[in-house]
């Protein structure tokens, strides 16, 4: 057999709800806005092109029960205020029955007031904990959120016995929101921030920034919360300057394209909590997500000669956890809601998903793997 | 003549915003009304700036920043109910605009463009980096103004895309009729002849300095006031709203359909507004499109939109 | 102190980024009065086009050669197709015109090329060279020298050759030009193909410290539109002098004040600079003709 069985296919057929007999006649109508272009294309271009694909698969394999995706998608370009505006436009308009997207949380709370109003369930593919803390009816997500981030690094970090830390973290939404998680959560794992940076997203050089940090009394590790070419920047720079302390990067660069960027002698030992996903060749044969992650990185390699990244794991999981609730539900919105809030045990490429009424992101840190960059690639660090 | 002039500009306005819902299939076409609305009330204000007093600012979102967040804070911060905040947002951005529009309206040309441009990057920069204070770049809640329930009380029930398709109307009309009559008074006389030579103004005794910090105070005052419509009716805001970007994204508005004219300047906002909804079907060519209608519209109908095709019309009337 | 030293390194290698960008500013905005909006996007250009030259199997001077080539005819179609069908139009008219030129060729870039980050090898490896303590990459030597060359490139240029002054009379009267006998449509063509070009050879000499994408240019745009006010618009000294005050404010506040207000830093001290000389430190002196 062609190993490109798409992740849709294999989960469904192991849910035995795929029934290819049904006649294709109805359609179920899915929307989508991500950030396809602008600030945070590097998370919403891989998003887009999941979804499309994965659109493609089911309705080629004969659809959901029968009822063949009509996908409508949207480039919101980061902005909030579209993005409102595409998902009203996905509510009233294009009269979907639920939607995905929100690359950012910036885009995905604009979104979430339309979805919550109008009451259609939506799988956010953003980071942040205000999202789904407090839990919202109709509001899911499927990243990690970057406080899980924090506390996998603090965790890791107080293993190898480094407790004063500096950080140098990216003033766009995703590294400030991760700033102030990990600020928050620092005390707990009994880590103390000495030394806190920050860049803006189109900087050059951090070399003062750094040479504040490294000059520091006791710091022991650096964390780098951002994402774009500010860490691979980051990261150059601490080579540069012969900086001797152990680098963390967030979930934010997990992508094979940050060792490429930073280069291999510089990003040699840098630690980051990334998903199963970036290591799908060495994952051991045994493991549960191993079918999930290969499938998925050989159909979206082969298609788009792009290499997978986490973000286009998170749409592929949350199209996985929406076409698995619409194979049980149907294409009545309440109905999809409530069978998304009954997931249970659903393996993705972030991890495996349990929902229940007063938790929608149903991950816990087992999901994060703590990987290392060695000889220009990614290794267990456990 | 003036005058009837005048009142034709408000009533087309007037009877638009009334009569389109007509045509309307869906809900989601109130939504785009209602940002045509607001977007048109931030331009009408840059019409008086550069139209009629011929200055240029590439950072007025700064000012739609203000006044939106004005909306999100003063509720939490000052107990003031969303509806007063608008009013705060205003006195904010009109005395931020007098405080920084003496020295740097004395600066001409490429020099004030980048002088409002700083401005409006300084405020963008302090609302994404006061975390504790506006919630960051990832944007902050905004309370809700409580008059669509209120409403309903009083057994009128709106949907809020009509709701806030007529009050952004409502506002948009309000402001187009200040602007029009700020056009034929003494003051706006004053700002079109210092647009005309600013020598020539003050050697008829036009106070020059004053005149343009009037023009500067009042287009504040209007990007203000859209910011804030913008930040009640999406209950969310981030600082995208104060960026660069949505400076020029209103000044292109505002040229591409006429910056002399009060109705041309509506026609650009609706335009710009409209073009990216209608190019979602060919998402990948939008930003190619995008620019190209800049171009070819400054090229070949460089008064804007509005006032070129009134001049071929009227041409070829006589 | 060698803290200082690592402070004025990184302020060196950035302002010389927005020296760069700003000298490109100058030849067009000299022979036309026009800021062009879209110099960013040559640089991009420069960088994305050797980027896939480059990945294409080229040598990396060759891509860069034919990068800058390139992007050089883009500033002669601008030019052609974009500014002179213009001409006359007021200053707000011509920045949209380039602001909507720089969109267009974003937009296009993102088709053509792809959004994806990328960045090719540094020209002389990337062993840091350690100076009094502080560390400094060869590619940021090379940017230095890069804006330095074409600093003197420019003044010799406007100050020594015919063609040079021919430009500068163009900016300073069209119709007196032409009637000496200089063909003002072949100077503007000339202008616009250099200023491209010199925003590619950014492109080309800053993306392996800066990294390159399709939309990297707006942001260039800004700082080095900023540095070249600073210095006073058109002349090649203020473009290079305000582009690398902004570099070393930035990097001087990073390290002493605050990393999260260098770039507020900045335009404080660009608004501070107009207000005392509205025209910049080295613009001159106009005054309005009656």
């Amino acid at each position: 057999m062609k190993p490109v069985i798409t992740t849709a296919m294999t989960t469904l057929v192991a849910l035995g709800v795929i029934s290819l007999a049904a006649p294709a006649s109805a359609e179920i109508r899915l929307g989508a806005s991500v950030s396809a272009t602008g600030p945070a294309a590097f998370l919403g271009d891989p998003e887009a092109k999941t979804i499309e694909m994965l659109v493609e698969q089911v309705n080629e394999a004969g659809g959901i029960n029968g009822e063949k995706i009509e996908l409508f998608l949207y480039d919101d370009g980061g902005d909030p205020n579209k993005a409102r505006t595409f998902a009203t436009r996905l509510v009233e308009d294009d009269e979907v029955v639920a939607i995905i997207g929100g690359s950012t949380t910036g885009t995905t709370m604009s979104i979430i007031s339309v979805a919550e109003d109008e009451e259609i369930p939506f799988i956010s593919l953003a980071g942040a904990i205000q999202i789904i803390d407090p839990v919202r009816d109709y509001v899911f997500k499927t990243p990690h959120t970057d406080r899980m981030a924090c506390a996998k690094i603090f965790t890791d970090m107080a293993a190898r016995e480094l407790t004063k830390i500096g950080m140098i973290s990216g003033t766009d939404g995703f590294g400030a929101s991760m700033q102030a998680q990990c600020h928050d959560i620092a005390a707990e794992h009994g880590i103390e921030v000495i030394a806190d940076e920050t860049y803006g997203p189109q900087d050059a050089d951090m070399t003062p920034q750094l040479t504040k940090i490294s000059k520091t009394e006791g710091v022991q590790a650096i964390l780098n919360p951002g994402f774009g070419q500010g860490p691979a920047i980051v990261t150059r720079n601490k080579a540069q300057l012969g900086i001797n302390l152990p680098l963390y990067q967030s979930h934010g660069v997990a992508s094979d394209g940050f060792i490429k960027l930073a280069g291999a002698e510089a990003s040699e030992g840098v630690r980051l909590p990334g998903t199963a996903l970036l290591i799908a060749d060495i994952l051991p044969d045994g493991d549960p997500q191993k079918d999930v992650v290969t499938s998925y990185k050989s159909a979206f390699e082969g298609k788009y000669e792009q290499k997978v990244s986490t973000f286009g794991g998170y749409a592929n999981d949350a199209f996985l956890l929406m076409t698995s609730a619409m194979a049980k539900a149907g294409s009545d919105a309440e109905a999809i809601r409530n069978a998304l809030e009954d997931t249970s045990g659903l393996v993705g490429t972030t991890g495996t998903y349990s929902f229940s009424a007063n938790d929608h992101l149903g991950l816990d840190l087992s999901a994060f793997r703590m990987l290392e960059i060695r000889d220009g690639g990614w290794a267990l660090a456990e | 003549m003036k005058s009837n002039l005048k009142w034709i500009q408000l009533a087309i306005v007037f009877v638009l915003i009334i009569a389109l819902p007509a045509f309307f299939p869906s809900g989601y076409y109130y939504r785009v009304g209602a940002l045509i609305f607001v977007n048109a009330l931030s331009v009408v204000g840059l019409v008086i700036l550069i139209g009629y007093a011929g200055q240029i600012s590439l950072g007025h979102a700064g000012f739609a920043g203000i006044g939106a967040y004005a909306c999100a804070l003063g509720p939490d911060y000052v107990g003031l109910h969303p509806a007063f905040s608008v009013i705060l947002g205003a006195v904010v951005s009109a005395g931020m605009a007098a405080l920084i529009g003496k020295p740097i309206l004395r600066l001409k040309g490429y020099y004030l463009a980048v002088a409002t441009l700083g401005f409006g990057i300084l405020v963008s920069m302090v609302l994404t980096n006061e975390r504790a204070l506006t919630g960051g770049p990832d944007g902050t809640a905004v309370a809700k103004l409580g008059l669509r329930s209120w409403l309903k009380d009083a057994g009128i029930k709106l949907s809020s895309g009509e709701f806030w398709y007529l009050v952004c109307g409502a506002v948009l009309l309000i402001g187009v009729w200040i602007a029009l009559n700020l056009f034929h008074s003494a003051t706006g006389r004053a700002m079109r002849a210092l647009h005309g030579s600013e020598v020539a103004a003050r050697t008829v005794g036009i106070d020059v300095a004053q005149v343009k910090l009037q023009a500067f105070v009042i287009s504040a005052v209007y990007a203000s006031v859209a910011g804030s419509l913008l930040a009640l009716q999406n209950k969310f805001i981030t600082p995208d709203v104060a960026g660069f970007m949505h400076s020029i994204e209103m000044v292109t508005m505002a040229v591409l359909g006429g910056v002399n004219s009060v109705l041309g300047a509506t026609l650009g906002a609706a335009i710009l507004t409209l073009l990216p909804q209608v190019l979602t079907i060919f998402a990948e060519y939008e930003q190619l499109v995008m620019g190209l209608v800049m171009i070819l519209v400054m090229i070949f109908l460089p008064k804007g939109l509005l006032p070129s095709i009134a001049a071929r019309l009227r041409g070829r009337g006589e | 102190m060698d803290a200082l030293m690592q402070f004025l390194l990184s302020g060196m290698t950035v302002g010389a980024v927005y020296a760069l960008v700003a000298l490109g500013f100058t030849i067009i905005y000299n022979a036309s009065d026009v800021v062009n909006f879209a110099q960013g996007e040559f640089v991009m250009l420069g960088g994305m086009t050797t980027v896939f030259a480059h990945a294409a199997g080229l040598p990396l001077p060759l891509a860069a050669v034919i990068a800058i080539a390139l992007t050089a005819l883009v500033g002669v179609a601008l030019n052609k197709l974009a500014i002179e069908p213009a001409r006359g139009a007021p200053v707000v008219s011509l920045i949209i015109i380039t602001i909507g030129a720089s969109i267009f060729i974003r937009g296009a870039a993102q088709l053509v090329f792809d959004k994806q980050l990328h960045r090719f090898p540094s020209f002389s490896g990337d062993e840091p060279i350690r100076l009094l303590g502080a560390a400094i990459l060869p590619q940021s030597l090379w940017v230095v020298g890069g804006a330095f060359a074409v600093f003197f490139g420019l003044w010799a240029f406007f100050t020594k050759t015919l063609t040079g002054k021919a430009v500068l009379a163009t900016a300073n009267n069209r119709l007196a030009a032409q009637l000496v006998g200089i063909n003002t449509g072949w100077v503007m063509t000339l202008s616009f193909s250099l200023s491209a070009a010199i925003g590619a050879l950014a492109g080309v000499l800053v993306t392996p410290i800066t990294l390159v994408a399709y939309d990297v240019g707006v942001g260039l745009a800004l700082k080095g539109f900023a540095a070249a006010m600073l210095g006073g618009m058109g002349n090649p000294k203020g473009a290079l002098v305000g582009g690398i005050l902004l570099g070393l404010l930035e990097a001087m506040t990073a390290g002493y004040l605050s990393s999260q207000y260098k770039d507020a830093v900045a335009f404080i001290v660009i608004l501070a600079v107009l207000f005392a000389m509205p025209q910049g430190l080295f613009g001159a002196k106009h005054t309005e003709r009656v």
